[in-house]
């Protein structure tokens, strides 16, 4: 068995490939939703773009549901503290992807414009509500959450749905990440369609490209100069803890300090701002495929800066400094972490490679013919 | 302590949207097979009948599906936003089997039924077949590992408390995987499924026949459903058996409440087949017997006794006594990690610490209940006689009429008659409901009978929801209710017009993405 702190550290690091994954994955085709009312002009359009991701939306949304069975097994105290404290945030993420399911597979059974139309913003809502909100919770980390917990270890959230979300630097934050699936979801759309659509879906790419890029720069200027959290007190990352056992302490600039330590680290907010580049002139250029993979890589470097800034912080308190949550404490037992380990390591190559067997079967553009040939058939 | 409204209403939201989530899950579990039964038919004689079937009914499970897919959704998330504490105090164990239902069965079962879907023009036969093989093999093992952590929770095996964690911890990961009272579960709720899918294939395809349409279509369709329903409807039986010998090990207040059996009686004991359980005077008014049947079904043996309430309540109060020990103990051990004695007076109480938290529904302090505290303590530790025992008896009814439905069915289609059997062909059509209600009958004796607990002998219902206000739970159970019931008017709506409409509302099959494909 590896070392407890050694496995600590990998479980930080599979739950942000988790979050990466979904946002590249589920990110496309929630991309392609926030876009739908506004690319697709006619019913026929519309429906080519649901269908571009008609047969892989629902492996992709497991990438959510792994992400958030895997964060109960292996920081349970995240899954606790956050979506018992986010109590709203997240039952607003759910309520909004329940259109999902049912948009895509119940939207073309039936002709009537009035049912197809509502359900077209059903899968906008059911892609932008949650794009919105998982990048306001990121912007919330980043400046604390006020909850403590008791000496039984129950947590108690003590602010308010409004307070998280009425807050310039986390709707900013949510705005970034709206930005960034939507440009995931341009970018796919352009490698998958053709003609007046396919133009739409380079300047939509443009677009989300050129804010997301802005916004990044924007909240990295906020974050350098909010205040960070630091551990204070000596801990024994080794061994088993509770969050209460340790010091914090708030210090302006404080997200900044590992890159300090590691400055290899830069790469990351690099990758975040080069991809979104990328993204953009190579969607322009009309090679989609780069383009797909320049989005691919701002989602790895975002996530990847937001992470790295907090670390080893998960989900900082700012109420009560010392009930905050780190990778160190939130964890599972040692056995559990190393059974979990070795799960992951047996099924996340085999999901990769039947993920990718599957788009590769379905493979190539989606057209209007395709779509008035199979009428019946398809979503 | 927590406000007692936001436990019920907690309780009720869960039990709401589990319950809704399982209209869904049965169906698919029970067509996923159903559909390789007819795709292999179709496999291996090449009559496109057959395949005509799979799209039918492969369209009528996909509306089915969607829902399927997007109450789950809730499923995956409620134990953090409305059961944190639980999820803190058992997520060590129970989060494992949920996290691996993701990555094993439900990204397996997601993408197989993308590509079942959309992928018939795109693969061989045999390669499609596959596919509609792994989404149901998909959806199989996701039901396993469900009941995995569902069986954990009715007869805990493999975990020890950690006091700097303050939680149980997993020590057998085997011992989670291989549980008894997880296997006999699952074999009983799969079962029902296939019993779900095979009633309802019956049902749509005896309507059919008796409006004489699609009558090729339907007495094919009826004659897999029949004997895919007859070999499930016999499993699930006989594996209920199965999960009444593993409750009557693991959680004997359980099974002596469906059984309304109030005082232990000489081995081996008697099987109220109907009784009138009165709940203040602890005894039935009135009961018909049958001797000997419930020892010989619990226990597999005529001399092994079987306790009874009142007795069970004595033992248990015995517990919370000994549990408030453990609890007093933990608390010196950690004002003072070095108190030797307090750690011995806790490993000697440790095995009842949960009946200790039973008291704290009473007392915040357990050591500070009085004795009348300790009595309704003990008194809560055996759930409701009344609802266990008519719920248990109405689903075994149930399972029984349509395993009749079933032999008949299966006599006549061997015999080829049961065309000609129009009261048969209304029986099927009746019976619709049935597998649901039995199946909904079932989750509330094995969740409502294992009260008071969350974690049988583990963790009190009482402390494992969230520190939320009742606000916030009216607000969410009216969200959940309303959105719910939207949406299942829509799914609704579509399954019977797509049932009505009948098979000849196909087209070619699509993905004809050929034209494309050079393209990718």
């Amino acid at each position: 068995m590896l070392d407890y702190e050694t496995l600590k550290l990998i479980w930080w690091l599979l739950v942000g490939v988790l979050l990466i994954g979904f946002a590249i994955m589920d990110g496309h085709d929630m991309g392609v939703g926030i876009l739908l009312p506004f690319l697709g002009k006619t019913d026929t359009e519309r429906r080519v773009m649901i269908n571009t991701v008609a047969p892989h939306w629902d492996g992709n949304q497991v990438w959510f549901i792994t992400a958030g069975g895997a964060i109960f097994a292996a920081w349970p105290v995240v899954y606790a503290t956050a979506f018992s404290g986010m109590y709203w945030a997240l039952l607003l993420v759910l309520f909004a992807l329940f259109f999902r399911p049912v948009g895509f597979d119940y939207r073309s059974k039936l002709p009537n414009p009035a049912w197809r139309g509502f359900w077209d913003w059903g899968l906008f809502a059911g892609s932008a509500v949650p794009a919105l909100v998982f990048g306001v919770a990121f912007g919330n980390l980043l400046q604390g959450v006020p909850f403590h917990f008791d000496a039984s270890m129950r947590s108690f959230y003590t602010g308010s749905f409004w307070a998280l979300v009425l807050n310039p630097f986390a709707l900013l934050t949510g705005i970034v990440s709206v930005a960034m699936l939507a440009l995931q979801g341009a970018t796919f759309l352009a490698h998958r369609t053709e003609g007046h659509l396919q133009a739409r879906t380079r300047n939509a790419a443009t677009l989300f490209g050129v804010l997301l890029i802005a916004g990044f720069v924007a909240a990295g200027v906020w974050v350098s100069g909010m205040e960070g959290y630091v551990i204070t007190s000596a801990i024994d990352a080794n061994a088993a803890m509770n969050p209460l056992m340790k010091e914090v302490a708030r210090t302006p600039g404080g997200w900044l300090a590992n890159y300090g330590k590691a400055p290899l680290l830069w790469l990351l907010p690099a990758s975040g701002l080069g991809g979104a580049l990328i993204a953009v002139l190579m969607v322009r250029a009309g090679r989609t495929l780069l383009a797909f993979a320049g989005s691919s890589l701002a989602c790895l470097g975002i996530i990847g800066t937001a992470g790295v800034s907090l670390f080893p912080f998960v989900m900082p308190s700012s109420s009560d400094p010392r009930s905050s949550i780190t990778a160190w404490d939130a964890v599972s037992s040692h056995y559990t972490l190393w059974v979990m380990l070795w799960v992951a390591l047996i099924f996340t190559p085999l999901v990769l490679a039947y993920t990718g067997w599957a788009y590769r079967v379905m493979r190539g553009k989606v057209t209007d013919d395709f779509i008035r040939a199979n009428d019946k058939v398809l979503y | 302590m927590i406000d007692p409204s936001v436990v019920d209403l907690s309780r009720l939201q869960f039990a709401a949207t589990a319950l809704y989530h399982f209209l869904f899950v049965p169906l698919t579990l029970g067509l996923s097979w159903l559909l390789v039964a007819m795709e292999a038919a179709y496999v291996m004689s090449g009559k496109p009948i057959y395949k005509e079937m799979v799209l039918f009914w492969g369209k009528l499970y996909g509306i089915n599906f969607a829902l399927g897919v997007t109450t789950g959704l809730t499923m995956e998330f409620q134990f953090g936003t409305n059961w944190a504490y639980y999820s803190h105090y058992v997520g060590d164990i129970f989060g494992a089997p949920l996290a691996i239902e993701g990555l094993m069965a439900f990204f397996l079962e997601s993408t197989m039924a993308g590509l079942f879907f959309f992928g018939w023009k795109r693969l061989s036969r045999v390669g499609h077949l596959a596919v509609t093989m792994l989404m149901a093999l998909g959806t199989n093992l996701s039901a396993v590992l469900i009941l995995i952590a569902n069986g954990w929770m009715q007869d805990p095996v493999g975990a020890v408390f950690n006091p700097i964690t303050m939680r149980m911890e997993l020590t057998d990961f085997w011992a989670l995987v291989f549980n008894p009272a997880a296997q006999a579960k699952f074999v009983h709720t799969v079962s029902a499924g296939y019993v779900t899918g095979s009633v309802f294939v019956l049902a749509i395809s005896s309507w059919y026949l008796m409006k004489g349409r699609h009558l090729e279509f339907a007495r094919r369709s009826f004659r897999i459903a029949a004997a895919f329903g007859l070999a499930s409807a016999l499993s699930v039986i006989v594996l209920g058996d199965e999960s009444g010998y593993a409750v009557s090990e693991s959680q004997k207040s359980k099974l002596a409440a469906i059984e309304a059996m109030w005082k232990s009686e000489a081995a081996p004991a008697g099987f109220n087949l109907l009784a009138w359980p009165n709940e203040d005077k602890q005894a039935n008014d009135w009961e018909i017997r049958v001797p000997y049947m419930l020892g010989l079904i619990a226990t597999r043996s005529t001399d092994k006794a079987l306790p009874g309430i009142r007795e069970i309540r004595a033992e248990n109060r015995k517990r919370i006594v000994s549990g408030i020990e453990a609890i007093a103990a933990l608390e010196a051990m950690r004002k003072n990690p070095q108190d030797a004695e307090a750690k011995d007076r806790f490993k000697a109480h440790e095995k009842d610490m949960g009946y200790g938290l039973l008291v704290k529904k009473y007392s915040e302090q357990a050591s500070l209940a009085t004795p009348e505290m300790i009595d309704q303590a003990a008194m809560d530790s055996v759930p409701k006689v009344a609802p266990l025992f008519w719920i248990f008896r109405f689903m075994v009814l149930a399972a029984f009429v349509m395993l009749a439905l079933f032999v008949l069915a299966f006599w006549h289609s061997t015999k080829g008659s049961f065309e000609s059997r129009p009261w048969l062909l209304k029986w099927a059509f009746w019976s619709l409901p049935l597998p649901w209600l039995a199946i909904h009958s079932g989750w509330i004796v094995a969740e409502y009978g294992r009260q008071p607990w969350t974690v049988h002998g583990m963790l009190p219902t009482h402390l494992s929801a969230s520190s939320l206000s009742a606000a916030n739970l009216w607000g969410s159970l009216a969200g959940f209710l309303g959105f719910y019931t939207l949406l299942l008017i829509a799914e609704m709506f579509l399954m019977f017009k797509y049932a009505r409409r009948g098979p000849e509302g196909h087209d070619e099959p699509a993905a004809t993405l050929q034209m494309a494909a050079v393209n990718a």
